[in-house]
C-alpha cells in the first residue's frame, strides 16, 4: 500500500495476512510493499489448471479441483460494507467467492469454462474436418482434452475425440452462452471504505497527480471532459499487473497466462456489473468510444444500412458520432440526418421525432453533450426511436462518468464509453450491445483470438465478445479499466453525481457573476461540462492565462464543430468537472478569470 | 519560466485588439486560406506583389490575440520585401517562436517581430504565431488550397 488516504471516518489498518476482513486483506495484497502473495491461489480455478499442467500425466487429477484451505473463512469473510457486496474481489484474496471444490461443484460459475480461455472452450472442431483442410483432424489433441474432460465435464462437445470419459459424464451440447460467463471473482483494487461520506477533498488525495504543482500553483484540473486523472488505486492495478501478472492472455499453459486471463476476465466482469448488464458476453473492449462507435457502423451498419436508408444523429454530437457515420453513409448511398437544437442547446424532440420514419435504421445519441454540458433526454429518444422500431445507440463518453448507465433499463441497443474519462487509462473503453445483435453482427477485424478454427477453406469465428477482439488487446489497460469502474462504485456512482450536480451548480452561479462571461449552452440539465466566452477575449488567450495560475480548461471546438456552427462561434473556453472537484476549484478558475480580464483591460 | 506578460506583451495585445492591415486588399495577385483545424482559428491573407517585391499585405479572419497580432505585425514588416527576403525573415520568426530570442539573432534587425520572444515558452502557441506567416508564404507561392498547421 503506497499513498492510499483513507477517507473522513476510515481508520487506516494495515493489513493483515489472513485477515478475515476483505477490504483490509485486499489492500495489503495487491500492492508492492504489501504482505506477499501466496504463490499458489487455491481460489482460482485458472491457476490450478495452469499448475495441474506439469502434472498431467504423472499424477491423478483431483476432480474436484484444489484443495482449498481457506474455504471455510472465504465465504464467512464476505464483504460486509454498504459498497462491499459489489465489490469485486482479488484473485489472489483469501477472501474471494470464487466457487471452491468443498463448496460449489467444478460444474458452475468459472468452473464452466476452460479457465485457461473463456473463449477456447466451445470449439467447434466441425468445421475444420473438411477433407481439403490439410489441418483437418490435427488440430486437437486428445490427450490435451483430458485436463479439461475431468474439470470440466459439460465442456467437450460430441464431435471431440476424446478418449473414454474418467471423470463425470459429459454433457451432450455444446455449452450454452451463460456456461461462459466469469464470474464475480478477482479485482485486487478495492479497499474498504466503511461508510465514509463523499468528500471530495479527501477523494483529491487520491489522485497523485493533483498534488503537482502546475506553474508553481496548486493544479486546478477542470479539463475532465477531455480526460480525467487516475486514482492511485488505478495507478497501483497497472503496476502490479506489470509486476506480477504480465502475460498475453487466453492462449498459454503457463502460470502468468492465467493470471492476466483471470484479471482481464475479472475486469470485465466489473464493466458488466457497472451497467448493469446481463452478461459479460455483451462487453467489448475496445479501444475507446471512438472505436466502439465505429465498431457498430463497420460491423452493425454495414450490414444493416442500405441504398436510401436513413441515420439520425443530433447536432450536439461529438465528431466520433458523427464521422463514422457519414463515412457508412457514403459507402452505402444512405442519408445522415441531424436533430436540431434550441438555443439553450437541447435537442428540439418533436423535430427528432419528425426525422423518424421507416427509412430510419439507427439512432445514435450522445448520453451528455462534450461541448456545452446537455444532458440529453436519453428516456424520450430511446423511446421515440423504438416506437419506430429503430436501435440506438448512446455515446457514453461523457455520460459514463457522471451519469452512469444502466444498460438494460434504457431500453437502449448499444453504449460505448471510454475508460479515460472515467479515471481509468487511456487506450481502453468499452462498447455493450445487445447480445442478440453481437451474435448477429460480423467480425470487424480479422485475426488471432476472435477465431473458433481457421482453415484456408473455411474459417468460424467465436462468439461475442472475442469475436470483435481481435489481436492481442490493451490488456492491463482493461484490468485498469476494471479498477476504475470498481472505484467508482466504491465512491458510488448516485453519491458522486450528487456531488458533481452540487458543483456544476455552484460553478453556474460563480460564472454568471464574472463581468463579460456569457455561456454557451444553457440546458436545463446539465452534466460535467459548462462552455462560456468571455467578453471578447479569445478562448485561447484565455487558456492560456488561467493555466499560469494553474487551472487547467479547455479552449477550442472541442470536436464539435456543427454545434460551434450552431452559435455562429469558432471555439469556447470549457470548464469540466470530476468527483474531485471542488468548491475551491472553482472559486480558483473564477479568479483566473477576472486575471485573464485584466490582462486585456 | 516566463511571466505571462512575456506572451501578452503591450504590442502584442494592442495589435490584437486593433490589428492592422485588417480586411480584404483590393488588387490582390496572391492569398490564400490558413486554418488551425485543432483550435479553429482561420486566416486569409492577401498579397499584391509587383516586380516580385511585396507591395502591400491584409488579411481577414478569426483567431486569438496571438494570431492577429502575428498577422497584424507580419503584414506591416513583410512591404517592401521580395519573396526571398520574406522567407528569410520566416526563418528567424521559426526560431524565435520555437527556440527563443537567442536562437532567433541579432534583436536589433528582428525589429518588431521581438515582441513574440515569449511565445517559446508556450508551445501550444506556436502554431497560433506561425498561421499568418505559413499562410503568407503559401499565398506567394501561388499554392490554391488552404495551408493548415496539421
Amino acid at each position: 500500500m503506497t499513498t492510499q488516504v483513507p477517507r473522513a471516518g476510515e481508520t487506516p489498518q494495515l493489513p493483515a495476512a489472513g485477515s478475515s476482513t476483505p477490504g483490509v486483506a485486499l489492500a495489503g495484497a495487491r500492492f508492492p510493499g504489501g504482505p506477499t502473495l501466496p504463490d499458489f491461489d487455491p481460489m482460482s480455478l485458472s491457476r490450478v489448471v495452469a499448475q495441474l499442467a506439469n502434472e498431467l500425466f504423472a499424477a491423478p487429477i483431483p476432480a474436484a479441483g484444489a484443495p482449498s484451505p481457506a474455504d471455510g473463512s472465504a465465504l464467512a469473510a464476505a464483504p460486509s460494507g454498504p459498497s462491499a457486496p459489489s465489490a469485486p474481489l482479488p484473485p489472489s484474496s483469501p477472501a474471494s467467492p470464487a466457487p471452491t471444490s468443498a463448496n460449489v461443484p467444478v460444474a458452475s460459475g468459472v468452473g464452466d469454462v476452460d479457465p485457461r480461455s473463456p473463449f477456447d472452450a466451445p470449439l467447434d472442431f466441425s468445421a475444420i474436418t473438411a477433407p481439403s483442410d490439410p489441418f483437418a483432424g490435427q488440430g486437437f489433441d486428445p490427450a490435451l482434452s483430458l485436463p479439461l474432460s475431468l474439470l470440466d465435464p459439460r465442456a467437450p462437445s460430441p464431435e471431440l475425440p476424446l478418449p473414454a470419459p474418467q471423470g463425470p459424464p459429459a454433457s451432450p451440447a455444446v455449452p450454452t452462452f451463460d456456461a461462459f460467463e466469469i464470474s464475480p471473482t478477482s479485482d485486487p483494487s478495492i479497499r474498504s471504505l466503511g461508510n465514509a461520506p463523499f468528500d471530495a477533498n479527501v477523494l483529491k488525495r487520491e489522485f497523485p497527480i493533483l498534488n503537482e504543482p502546475v506553474r508553481g500553483k496548486r493544479l486546478v484540473w477542470l479539463d475532465n471532459a477531455a480526460t480525467t486523472q487516475k486514482p492511485q488505486t488505478v495507478i497501483d492495478r497497472l503496476s502490479h499487473f506489470y509486476e506480477h501478472e504480465n502475460s498475453n492472455i487466453h492462449r498459454a499453459a503457463h502460470t502468468l497466462a492465467a493470471r492476466a486471463t483471470d484479471a482481464y476476465e475479472s475486469a470485465r466482469e466489473s464493466v458488466r456489473r457497472f451497467l448493469n448488464a446481463p452478461s459479460t458476453r455483451e462487453i467489448v473492449f475496445v479501444r475507446g468510444t471512438t472505436e466502439g462507435i465505429n465498431l457498430i457502423a463497420q460491423s452493425w451498419g454495414r450490414r444493416n444500412v442500405g441504398p436510401g436508408d436513413e441515420i439520425v444523429i443530433s447536432w450536439l454530437e461529438h465528431h466520433a458520432n458523427i464521422v463514422p457515420w457519414q463515412m457508412l453513409c457514403s459507402e452505402k448511398g444512405a442519408r445522415l440526418r441531424v436533430a436540431p437544437v434550441d438555443d439553450r442547446g437541447q435537442v428540439i424532440l418533436e423535430e427528432y421525432e419528425k426525422l423518424l420514419g421507416p427509412k430510419t435504421k439507427l439512432v445514435s445519441f450522445t448520453q451528455v453533450s462534450n461541448a456545452l454540458g446537455t444532458v440529453n433526454p436519453l428516456a424520450e429518444v430511446i423511446g421515440m426511436a423504438k416506437a419506430h422500431g429503430v436501435p440506438v445507440l448512446v455515446d457514453g463518453a461523457q455520460g459514463a462518468p457522471h451519469l452512469g448507465f444502466d444498460a438494460p433499463a434504457s431500453g437502449a441497443d448499444f453504449y460505448a464509453f471510454s475508460g479515460h474519462k472515467l479515471y481509468g487509462p487511456t487506450g481502453i473503453g468499452v462498447l455493450w450491445a445487445k447480445r442478440e445483435h453481437l451474435e448477429a453482427m460480423p467480425p470487424w477485424q480479422g485475426g488471432g483470438d476472435m477465431i473458433r478454427s481457421v482453415g484456408f477453406d473455411k474459417t468460424t469465428f467465436a462468439p461475442p465478445p472475442a469475436k470483435f477482439e481481435a489481436g492481442t488487446p490493451a490488456i492491463a489497460q482493461a484490468i485498469g479499466l476494471g479498477a476504475a469502474v470498481a472505484w467508482l462504485q466504491e465512491i458510488g456512482v448516485g453519491a458522486a453525481i450528487a456531488h458533481e450536480r452540487e458543483i456544476v451548480a455552484y460553478a453556474e452561479a460563480a460564472l454568471r457573476e464574472v463581468p463579460g462571461l456569457r455561456f454557451v449552452g444553457t440546458p436545463r440539465e446539465r452534466s460535467g461540462a459548462i462552455s462560456f466566452l468571455l467578453g471578447d477575449v479569445h478562448p485561447h488567450d484565455v487558456a492560456t492565462i488561467v493555466d499560469r495560475h494553474g487551472v487547467a480548461v479547455r479552449a477550442g471546438h472541442h470536436c464539435a464543430q456543427p454545434v460551434m456552427k450552431r452559435y455562429g462561434i469558432a471555439a469556447t473556453v470549457r470548464a469540466s468537472f470530476g468527483v474531485y472537484s471542488t468548491r475551491e476549484d472553482v472559486d480558483a478558475l473564477v479568479g483566473a478569470l477576472l486575471a485573464a480580464q485584466e490582462v486585456f483591460a | 519560466m516566463s511571466e505571462l506578460s512575456d506572451l501578452y506583451q503591450e504590442v502584442v495585445l494592442d495589435h490584437g485588439k486593433r490589428p492592422r492591415n485588417y480586411g480584404p486588399l483590393d488588387g490582390a495577385t496572391h492569398h490564400a486560406e490558413g486554418l488551425n483545424p485543432l483550435c479553429g482559428d482561420h486566416l486569409t491573407v492577401f498579397a499584391r506583389v509587383e516586380d516580385g517585391v511585396v507591395r502591400e499585405a491584409r488579411f481577414a479572419g478569426d483567431g486569438c490575440a496571438i494570431s492577429k497580432a502575428s498577422a497584424s505585425v507580419m503584414t506591416g514588416l513583410v512591404k517592401g520585401r521580395t519573396q526571398a527576403e520574406v522567407d528569410a525573415l520566416y526563418e528567424r520568426f521559426h526560431a524565435l517562436v520555437t527556440e527563443g530570442p537567442v536562437a532567433a539573432g541579432d534583436p536589433e534587425s528582428l525589429g518588431k517581430l521581438a515582441v513574440f520572444g515569449g511565445v517559446h515558452d508556450y508551445p501550444a502557441r506556436v502554431k497560433c504565431a506561425s498561421l499568418a506567416w505559413h499562410t503568407l508564404r503559401a499565398a506567394l507561392r501561388g499554392e490554391g488550397a488552404p495551408v493548415s498547421t496539421e
